[in-house]
């Protein structure tokens, strides 16, 4: 049942990004280019997914657990801390370096496998790097969304 | 509107990311986050099941090959170099990891939870975005 779900959203996912122009880093890092050629349609596509997400908030409050799972494994929303802010400002300057945030990069390797496999390894890097600085300070830093 | 933008597709693709993130969230009660799946599923990361957690990861892919086997191929222009795309690559993966999430679960997920964390995640690294090709455009930096 896992399986299928998360098959199923991936799939589903994957393809949301090939059809709305995302798996294109040029069109991505020109979302980014304010005062250059900008390009609004990184904006419709949030915009776009936000709407399901939305209701699906709706309707999971008003469910006692999710449909494969005894209980729902929900992120905090609170506190901003530094690593938090410091780790997005991060994310931020690779995402215009290269026009690519994860999934794209993932899904790309249906389009471009070299470039993909390339930006991949090295963000593989980075997990590996934050894995390691997290795990001698006993407790696991909690996961957040 | 630019010529070049695609607010009706990119519309209907962020509607079926919508989708795909809701079943995430109601059917295995999870965020569907890249970034902390794709460390999961590798094993550098905790949190969601390893099944759930590979088999999202595989459909991405498997998705965008279905949409160009249906509807032909897909523009995407990548970086030239490999340096860059090999130092974004870095620092995309260790920003995601410290700040906990990317565009999917920040962005959409978190967003449309109205979550503290995510909203200020998301201003932030679009924010640095902003300023980050502004910088590369102001020295010259090519594609």
């Amino acid at each position: 049942m896992r399986g299928v779900i998360g098959l199923a959203s991936g799939l589903l996912f994957g393809a949301g990004l090939a059809v709305s122009g995302m798996l294109d880093p040029l069109r991505v890092r020109s979302f980014l280019d304010l005062f250059g050629a900008w390009d609004p349609t990184l904006a419709f596509v949030m915009g776009g997914a936000m709407i399901p997400m939305a209701i699906a908030w709706l309707i999971q409050r008003r469910m006692a657990a999710p449909v494969a799972d005894a209980h729902f494994h929900l992120p905090d929303t609170d506190p901003i801390t530094p690593r938090l802010v410091g780790g997005s400002a991060l994310f931020g300057i690779g995402w215009g370096l290269g026009g690519l945030c994860p999934g794209p990069a993932l899904a790309a390797f249906a389009i471009n496998p070299p470039a993909a496999a390339i930006f991949t390894a090295a963000m593989a890097v980075g997990f590996a790097i934050v894995w390691a600085l997290d795990r001698p300070s006993g407790p696991r830093t909690p996961v957040h969304a | 509107m630019p010529d070049y933008a695609m607010p009706g597709q990119g519309l209907i693709g962020g509607l079926m990311i919508g989708v795909a993130a809701a079943i995430m969230l109601l059917g295995a009660g999870r965020i569907a986050g890249v970034s902390g799946m794709a460390a999961r599923a590798i094993g550098l990361g905790g949190g969601a099941p390893r099944t759930l957690a590979l088999t999202f990861i595989i459909g991405l892919p498997l998705g965008a090959a279905l949409v160009a086997w249906a509807a032909g191929p897909i523009l995407s222009r990548f970086p030239m170099s490999m340096a860059t795309l090999a130092v974004a690559g870095l620092v995309v993966g260790i920003g995601t990891r410290l700040g906990s999430g990317c565009t999917s679960g920040h962005g959409v997920c978190g967003m449309s939870r109205l979550s503290k964390r995510s909203i200020v995640a998301t201003f932030t690294f679009m924010a640095t975005g902003f300023v980050t090709v502004a910088i590369v455009n102001a020295v010259g930096g090519g594609w």
